[in-house]
């Protein structure tokens, strides 16, 4: 049984980069969509401000599963093709851009309004007050759920398995296809996801606390 | 120096604003000259921090002028209302110094950090420079060791200071203060009125909502009554807080003011 | 593009939108009352037990939630029979899957809302004579529920989401009936269309329904 295991290791490591790739793509697009979208939504005119509200409103409505479904089948029938990988890469961009965008509101909703008040008082354009008072402290306050939040892009990333893409979940229910040894290769695939997911929320609590205005 | 150095600093001229139905100024005038000290007590709801907020358009009014230095604040001058670019806003503002009740510090920068922002990105001062004149008042407030301090380690007496200092590096020519001991523990009080008041005796036009009826008693050339969103009274201070007067609504304001605090 | 919507299809088969939609929320129903029971059992053994029981519920509330909810139920529907010698349909390997998933989130919600009970109330209830047992029942836990109201509306509407896994061991929740109608109809931006719309009605009109609740029981406080 063991050696059946060690026998397949190289195999699921290939799997498991390949998660890690997923993610990794996932929270770098999601990021730049999600601010950009975010501050249309906080700032911008108020059709873009209903467009952004409905997207996120929608994408968080719906099961993540349904989603990519949508988007891997729904796009060739509409005549986009596009490889399967870039498929579930653009449906957990679409998951993750929603949650940014919810994220840096909230940030940007947690500053008090004296803080607004008191940079215009001395005098700083709009532009300025978002540059030096209003994002230097949202910024504290949405990275550590920001980071804490990778831990869903990590763990949305197992359903691509579902779309026949060799990740890491998909590698070990190809291995368990080959081997029978359901238990160990499941427990030993859920401590690999457990050890990248609980570092990152360790991480995000550990900012957290260095990211109250108060030096230790 | 403006062409008529006996004309008001401040003009504020029948301002009316209303947040829905509720009006909260009715044709408020008031003005306040060069190096004059001006106090604004009253009842809380009487609208004397609205009208703060509007001289530096924190708020907008609905009706009347006000002028800084015979500049119309939030206003185009020429044709209908037309609201100032938010660039004029910022230079407007820019020429007015704003001390708040709660403080209002930048959490994420120093003592000095906070004083230095608007030398720099509005006076467009170099960091040197900015830094000099954020010591220079630090020192002024008696906080040149804090410069470097987070407001986060500061008590609200510290803070508060570090507020005014911030508005006054700015050299404003009016600094208006928003009931600034209010937020503070009563032992830290004095420390921040013995600031105001030195500024006073340097001569620094100032128009301030208090509570502190003492305080305005010994510092302000002026004091002006408010209820009800307009002004019931105003004199010098012998005039308006004397045992001698006849407006019944100033009266009981005292007298219930007297009665709770002492 | 090209593509001309065609909703006939889905309409002739609309009986397994509408039976996959109840049996999601059927689902999560079901597993959010097992889930509260767990939730709340380690919740009260937590924040009055020692080092070592509080560390197992803490690595029970970690692992849950640091492991994607697909591999969680994998694991218990393929992976655990193989090891015990149990036998169960993949109904109820979901729905045993789905309570320790919601278990463990809920844990977290009602330890806090133990934590958030003002101690002068727990006072109070010392004060009138109430032994610890009592002030559990009667002071603590309704006004942990109290506070915690919204966290578990919350809860529950990401649980009736997470129904839709239960489609990959081919349990014909709302999920796996769209994926039906999409293999054998061809109809794919419409049935997607069509589920993605029954999800959001669903969603908003549970979000709508708890909101009231939680309005009630704040006004009967």
């Amino acid at each position: 049984m063991l050696g059946q295991i060690l026998y397949a290791l190289p195999f699921l490591a290939q799997g498991f980069a390949l998660t890690l790739w997923v993610s990794l793509l996932v929270v770098v697009l999601s990021l730049i969509a999600g601010v950009l979208m975010g501050v249309g939504l906080i700032y911008g005119p108020a059709p873009l401000r209903w467009a952004v509200r409905i997207f996120s409103d929608t994408i968080r409505g719906i099961p993540i599963l349904v989603l990519i479904f949508f988007v891997y089948y729904g796009l060739p029938a509409v005549g986009v093709h596009l490889q399967s990988f870039w498929a579930a890469v653009l449906a957990l961009t679409l998951f993750k851009t929603a949650q940014v965008v919810e994220y840096l509101r909230g940030a940007v909703a947690s500053i008090p309004k004296g803080q607004s008040e008191a940079a215009m008082a001395i005098g700083l354009t709009f532009r300025q007050r978002l540059a030096y008072v209003i994002f230097p402290q949202a910024f504290r306050r949405f990275l550590p759920p920001w980071i804490n939040g990778v831990t869903d892009a990590v763990k949305g990333s197992a359903l691509v398995s579902l779309l026949g893409i060799t990740d890491l979940m998909q590698a070990i229910n190809q291995v368990i296809g080959r081997t029978y040894e359901a238990m160990p290769l499941y427990i030993l695939g859920a401590l690999v996801y457990f050890a990248v997911n609980y570092a990152l929320s360790l991480a995000s609590r550990r900012l957290e606390r260095r990211f109250s205005f108060i030096r230790e | 120096m403006s062409a008529n150095a006996n004309a008001p600093l401040l003009d504020v001229r029948d301002v009316s604003k209303a947040f829905g139905t509720v009006e909260v100024l009715r044709a408020v005038s008031l003005e306040v000259k060069r190096g004059e000290v001006v106090s604004v007590i009253g009842p809380s709801g009487s609208g004397k921090t609205t009208l703060l907020r509007c001289v530096n358009f924190l708020e907008s009014y609905d009706s009347g002028s006000i002028r800084i230095d015979g500049k119309e604040v939030g206003y185009r001058e020429a044709g209908a209302r037309q609201r100032r670019s938010e660039r004029d806003l910022a230079a407007m503002r820019a020429e007015t110094g704003m001390v708040f009740q709660s403080f209002n510090l930048f959490p994420h920068l120093t003592a000095a950090g906070n004083i230095m922002l608007g030398l720099r990105k509005v006076r467009g001062k170099s960091e040197a420079e900015a830094r000099k004149i954020a010591e220079h008042w630090l020192g002024r407030v008696g906080l040149a060791h804090k410069a470097d301090s987070l407001p986060a380690e500061l008590s609200g007496g510290q803070q508060q200071r570090v507020g005014i200092a911030r508005a006054v590096a700015m050299e404003p020519k009016i600094l208006l203060l928003d009931e600034i001991t209010s937020a503070l523990d009563p032992e830290l009080v004095g420390e921040v009125l013995e600031v105001v008041r030195s500024l006073a005796e340097d001569g620094m036009t100032m128009l301030m909502v208090t509570h502190e009826m003492a305080f305005a008693r010994d510092a302000s050339s002026r004091i002006v009554f408010m209820a009800d969103g307009s002004v019931s009274a105003a004199g010098p201070p012998a005039e308006i807080l004397g045992t001698e007067i006849d407006n019944e609504r100033l009266r009981n304001f005292l007298a219930r003011f007297r009665a709770s605090h002492f | 593009m090209g593509y001309a919507l065609n909703f006939n299809l889905i309409w002739r088969h609309f009986d397994k939108l509408w039976g996959g939609l109840l049996l999601s929320l059927e689902l999560a129903v079901i597993s959010i009352a097992i889930g509260i029971v767990i939730g709340l059992v380690l919740a009260v053994w937590y924040v009055s037990a020692g080092r070592v029981v509080r560390t197992v519920i803490a690595a029970y509330v970690e692992f849950i939630r640091n492991v994607p909810l697909i591999l969680l139920v994998y694991l218990v529907f393929y992976g655990l029979p193989t090891v015990v010698d149990i036998a169960y349909s993949a109904q109820t390997s979901f729905i045993a899957t789905l309570s320790l998933y919601s278990g463990a989130y809920l844990v977290e919600v009602f330890r806090s809302g133990l934590e958030a009970v003002p101690s002068g109330q727990i006072d109070a209830g010392k004060a009138i004579g109430l032994t610890p047992w009592q002030r559990l029942v009667h002071v603590r836990l309704p006004t942990m529920l109290r506070i915690t109201l919204p966290a578990l509306s919350n809860t529950f509407l990401s649980l009736f989401k997470d129904t839709s896994v239960a489609s990959v061991i081919s349990v014909p929740e709302l999920t796996y009936g769209a994926q039906w109608i999409n293999f054998n109809t061809f109809r794919i931006v419409e049935v997607y269309l069509v589920v993605t719309a029954m999800y959001l009605v669903t969603g908003y009109v549970l979000l709508f329904a708890l909101r009231l609740v939680e309005r009630r029981f704040r006004a009967a406080r």
